[in-house]
C-alpha cells in the first residue's frame, strides 16, 4: 500500500486537470462537464480511501509518511515543496472528497436550470483540487497556495451569480476580509521561514514544526516579550480565523451565502471555512510548544480558545433573530466553527478535528436541505414565507430533521452530540479558566433554540408561500432556481439521495468518538484503544452528558413554546421573540451592527484614507506632474524654434549650396563625345606644356 | 638625310590634324578618320623611333607598325560597325543630335 504516498498528489490533481479540462469545454457541453467533475471526485475519493487504509495499515509504525521534493534553488538553499500522509491528511481527505462528491452529485439537480452549468463545475473541481492539497501538503508555502485558490475559488463561487448586485458584493467583501487574515498569515510564514529556514513540516528532523525547530523557535523571544514560536502563531491564527470566519472576521461568511447553496454547503460550511481550524490542527506542534514543561497552556492556544468561544457564543446570539434561511446556517457555521477553535485551544487536536468532521457531515447536509427547500419554494429563501412542508417535502424535513438533532446535539443518538460533549468537556477541565465553558453551554442551548425556531418556521403549520411579499429586498432571488409551480413539492432524487446518505452518516459518525470507544481520538493520536462502558464513569464525563442534555433539551422546548406550540400564522406576524423583546430582536438581527461598526470605522477611515489619496493626487502630484509637464514642454517649443530657425536654415542652406554646385557640375556631362575629348585634348596640352617647361627648367 | 625631329614634327603635325577633325567635325564618320590620322601619326613615330634608335638593324618598328596597322584596321571595322548602328537608331550620323551618355 506505500504506493499512495508518493502518488498522494494525485488526489487534488485530478479535481484540478478536470476543472482545467471544464474551463475549456463550451457552454453546451453539460454532461461533460459534470461527468469530469464528479468522475474526478469519485476517483480522488478512493484514492484517499486507500490513504486512510494505508494510515491504519501504518498505525503502529507511527511515523508520518511524507514524500519531499525540491523546487527551486536560491542561493545556496533548495526551497522544498512536499506531502505528508498522517490520520488527520487521512481523516480530512476522505472527508472533503465524499462530502465534495455528495455535494457535486446534488449539484447536477439544484443548478439543472442555470445556464452556466459548466462554469460552476469547473470552479467547483478547482476548489476541491486546491482544498485537498491544502489538506495534503507538507509545506506551509504550498499550502498557502492552495489556500489562496481556495479563496480565489470562494470569490469565484459566491460572486457566481454576478448579475446580482449583492452577490456580487458578496464576492469581494468574502475576498478582501479573508486577504486581511492572509496578510497576517504572510507575515507569520516569512517569520516562521525567517527563525527555522524552513517551511516543510516534516523532513526528517528539520522540519520546521519537529523538535530541534521548535525548541529553538521558544527560546528566542520578540520585543515585547513573547516567544518567536507565539508570535508566529498568532500571526498564522489571524489567517485561520479570516478564513474559518472567527470575531472579527466573520462578517463575510453570512454574505458568502448570496453564492449558489451547494457552494454555501461546500465551501461556507463543510470545508474551505474547515481549512482555517485544519490549519490550526496540523500546526499544533508550533501553537502549543512549550519551554520546557509549563502547566498552563500557551498563550496562542489561549488566544485560540477565547476567540472560538466569543465567537461560539457570538454568532449563536446573532443566528436567533435572523429571518433568511441560509443566513441562519451561516450563523451557525460561525458559532459550530467557534467551537471548532475552542476545541483545538482547550483539548487538541482530536477534540477540535472531531467536531470538524461531524460538523461537516451534518451542515453539508442541512444547506442541502436549505437548498432543497429553497429549490421547492421558486427560490424563496425567508422562512416567515414557507411553512407546512413536512407534508409536501417529507424526505428533505426528514433529512433535514436529523441535521437539525445533529447541529444542536440532541443526545446519544446524533454526531455532534458526541463532538460537541467532548468540546465542552475539555472546556471545563480547562486550566485557564471556566468562562469558555459558560459560554459553549449556552451557545448549545441557543443552538438548540434557533434550529428548533427555524424548522417550525420552514417545516411547521400551513404554507405561507402564497401570501405577498413582506418587502422587496427578500425580491432578489430571481437570478435563482425558478419553477413555474406555486406549490413547493419534493426535489428529485439526484437532490435527495444525497441528503440521505448525508444523514446516514450524521447520525453514525459520532460513534467513531464516544467516550466509550474513542477511536477517532486515538486514531488522531497514534494510540491504541479498546471498546468500554465503563469510560464513562470517567472524571466529569457523565455530568457533562448530562447537563448539556439537559442544555440541548431546554433550547428545543423554549423553542417549541415559541414557534411550535402556536403555529405561525401568516408572513406578518412579528416574531414571538420580537413582541418581547422588540429592542435587544432588532440588535440581534442586525448582527450586534457589526456591519455597521465596520462601515462606520474601518470602511469610513479607508474611504476618508483614499479621499486624501486621491485629493493628494489630484492637486499635489497631479500639479508636480503638470508643472514637469509644462517644463518639458517649455524646453521642447525652445528646442523646436532652434531647429527650425537655425539648425534647419543651416542645413536648407548647405543642400542648396550641394545641389547648385551640382548643376553647374552637371553642364560638364553633356552627353557630347566631342566635349569629352576637348577636354582630354584640354589636359594634353596642359600636360606637354608642364613637361615642356620641366625639361626646359 | 631629314632627322629624327623632322619625323616627330611631321607626325605631330598628323596627330593635330586628326586631333582637330575628331574634335571639330560633326559627322561621325569624319571623326573615325581624324582618328585614324592620329593612329598613323602614331604609327609615324613607331617607326621614326626604329629608324633612329639603338638598334635599326633589327626589324621590331616594322613589326610594331604591322600590328598597329591591323588592330587599327579591326578597330576601324568595329568603329564603322557602331556608326551603322546609331545612324540606324538615331537616324543620323550628327554627333551633336547624341547626347544619349548625358545620362
Amino acid at each position: 500500500m506505500t504506493w499512495i504516498v508518493p502518488n498522494l498528489w494525485l488526489v487534488p490533481a485530478l479535481p484540478m486537470l478536470a476543472a482545467a479540462i471544464g474551463a475549456l469545454l463550451r457552454r453546451r457541453g453539460r454532461i461533460a462537464a459534470a461527468t469530469l467533475a464528479i468522475g474526478s471526485m469519485a476517483v480522488s475519493f478512493l484514492l484517499s480511501i486507500c490513504a486512510l487504509l494505508q494510515v491504519l495499515a501504518n498505525r503502529s509504525g507511527g511515523q508520518i509518511l511524507t514524500f519531499n521534493f525540491r523546487w527551486f534553488q536560491f542561493g545556496n538553499e533548495w526551497l522544498k515543496l512536499g506531502w505528508m500522509l498522517d490520520p488527520l491528511t487521512a481523516i480530512m481527505l476522505v472527508m472533503v472528497t465524499f462530502v465534495g462528491l455528495l455535494i457535486f452529485i446534488y449539484s447536477v439537480g439544484y443548478m439543472a436550470h442555470d445556464e452556466n452549468f459548466t462554469r460552476f463545475f469547473c470552479f467547483m473541481a478547482l476548489f476541491a483540487g486546491a482544498m485537498l492539497g491544502v489538506v495534503i501538503s507538507n509545506s506551509l508555502l504550498l499550502l498557502f497556495m492552495c489556500w489562496e485558490i481556495v479563496g480565489l475559488t470562494s470569490y469565484l463561487l459566491i460572486g457566481f451569480w454576478y448579475n446580482k448586485p449583492e452577490a456580487a458584493a458578496a464576492a469581494k467583501k468574502a475576498f478582501i476580509t479573508t486577504r486581511i487574515g492572509d496578510l497576517a498569515f504572510l507575515l507569520g510564514m516569512v517569520w516562521l521561514y525567517a527563525k527555522t529556514g524552513t517551511l516543510l513540516f516534516y523532513d526528517g528532523g528539520a522540519g520546521c514544526l519537529e523538535h530541534s525547530a521548535l525548541t529553538q523557535l521558544v527560546a528566542q523571544s520578540t520585543a515585547i516579550g513573547l516567544a518567536a514560536s507565539t508570535g508566529i502563531a498568532l500571526l498564522i491564527f489571524c489567517g485561520a480565523a479570516g478564513k474559518s470566519g472567527q470575531v472579527p472576521l466573520h462578517v463575510w461568511l453570512p454574505d458568502a451565502m448570496e453564492g449558489p447553496t451547494p457552494v454555501s454547503a461546500l465551501i461556507h460550511a463543510a470545508t474551505m471555512v474547515a481549512a482555517g481550524v485544519f490549519l490550526i490542527a496540523r500546526i499544533y506542534p508550533l501553537m502549543s510548544a512549550h519551554a520546557g514543561a509549563a502547566l498552563t497552556p500557551t498563550v496562542a492556544l489561549q488566544v485560540v480558545t477565547w476567540v472560538g468561544a466569543i465567537t461560539a457564543l457570538f454568532a449563536a446570539l446573532i443566528a436567533v433573530a435572523q429571518f433568511d434561511i441560509k443566513r441562519i446556517l451561516a450563523y451557525s457555521t460561525i458559532s459550530q466553527l467557534g467551537y471548532m477553535m475552542m476545541g483545538l485551544g482547550v483539548g487538541g487536536v482530536a477534540v477540535g478535528m472531531f467536531h470538524l468532521i461531524t460538523h461537516a457531515f451534518f451542515k453539508s447536509l442541512l444547506f442541502l436541505g436549505a437548498g432543497s427547500v429553497i429549490h421547492g419554494c421558486n427560490g424563496e429563501q425567508d422562512i416567515r414565507r414557507m411553512g407546512g412542508l413536512r407534508r409536501l417535502m417529507p424526505i428533505t424535513f426528514a433529512a433535514y430533521a436529523v441535521g437539525m438533532l445533529a447541529l444542536c446535539g440532541f443526545p446519544l443518538l446524533f454526531s455532534g452530540f458526541w463532538s460537541k460533549d467532548d468540546i465542552l468537556r475539555s472546556a471545563l477541565t480547562w486550566s485557564v479558566s471556566r468562562v469558555p465553558f459558560y459560554m459553549g453551554a449556552f451557545g448549545a442551548l441557543l443552538t438548540a433554540f434557533y434550529m428548533t425556531r427555524q424548522v417550525f418556521y420552514v417545516f411547521g403549520g400551513s404554507s405561507r408561500l402564497a401570501e405577498p411579499s413582506r418587502d422587496l429586498l427578500h425580491n432578489s432571488h430571481a437570478t435563482g432556481p425558478a419553477h413555474a409551480s406555486a406549490l413547493p413539492r419534493e426535489s428529485p432524487a439526484v437532490m435527495t439521495v444525497p441528503l440521505v446518505i448525508l444523514a446516514a452518516f450524521a447520525m453514525l459518525l459520532g460513534f467513531i468518538g464516544t467516550p466509550a470507544w474513542p477511536w477517532f481520538q486515538s486514531f488522531l493520536d497514534g494510540t491504541h484503544t479498546t471498546f468500554a462502558f465503563s469510560a464513562f464513569s470517567g472524571l466529569n464525563i457523565l455530568p457533562v452528558m448530562i447537563s448539556s442534555s439537559l442544555l440541548v433539551f431546554c433550547g428545543l422546548g423554549l423553542g417549541w413554546a415559541f414557534y411550535g406550540h402556536k403555529p405561525i400564522e401568516s408572513s406578518q406576524a412579528s416574531d414571538p421573540l420580537n413582541t418581547i423583546q422588540p429592542s435587544i430582536f432588532s440588535f440581534l438581527g442586525h448582527a450586534f451592527y457589526v456591519d455597521t461598526l465596520y462601515s462606520a470605522t474601518i470602511i469610513r477611515w479607508n474611504t476618508g484614507c483614499s479621499r486624501v489619496c486621491d485629493w493628494l493626487d489630484r492637486w499635489v502630484w497631479n500639479g508636480v506632474v503638470q508643472t514637469v509637464s509644462y517644463f518639458v514642454v517649455g524646453i521642447a517649443h525652445l528646442d523646436d524654434f532652434f531647429d527650425t530657425s537655425i539648425v534647419n536654415s543651416g542645413f536648407d542652406e548647405g543642400c542648396q549650396g550641394v545641389s547648385r554646385s551640382g548643376q553647374i557640375l552637371s553642364l560638364l556631362q553633356d552627353g557630347q563625345v566631342q566635349s569629352y575629348m576637348r577636354i582630354i585634348g584640354c589636359a594634353l596640352i596642359v600636360l606637354v606644356i608642364f613637361l615642356l617647361w620641366g625639361a626646359k627648367v | 638625310m631629314s632627322s629624327l625631329q623632322d619625323y616627330l614634327l611631321l607626325s605631330s603635325l598628323l596627330f593635330s590634324i586628326g586631333f582637330a577633325g575628331a574634335l571639330i567635325r560633326r559627322n561621325a564618320i569624319l571623326v573615325l578618320v581624324g582618328i585614324e590620322l592620329m593612329l598613323n601619326a602614331a604609327n609615324l613615330n613607331f617607326i621614326a623611333f626604329w629608324r633612329y634608335g639603338p638598334a635599326p638593324a633589327a626589324l621590331t618598328g616594322i613589326m610594331f607598325t604591322i600590328f598597329s596597322i591591323s588592330i587599327a584596321a579591326a578597330e576601324a571595322a568595329v568603329g564603322l560597325g557602331i556608326i551603322l548602328a546609331v545612324y540606324r537608331h538615331f537616324r543620323t550620323t550628327d554627333l551633336n543630335l547624341m547626347n544619349s551618355l548625358k545620362g
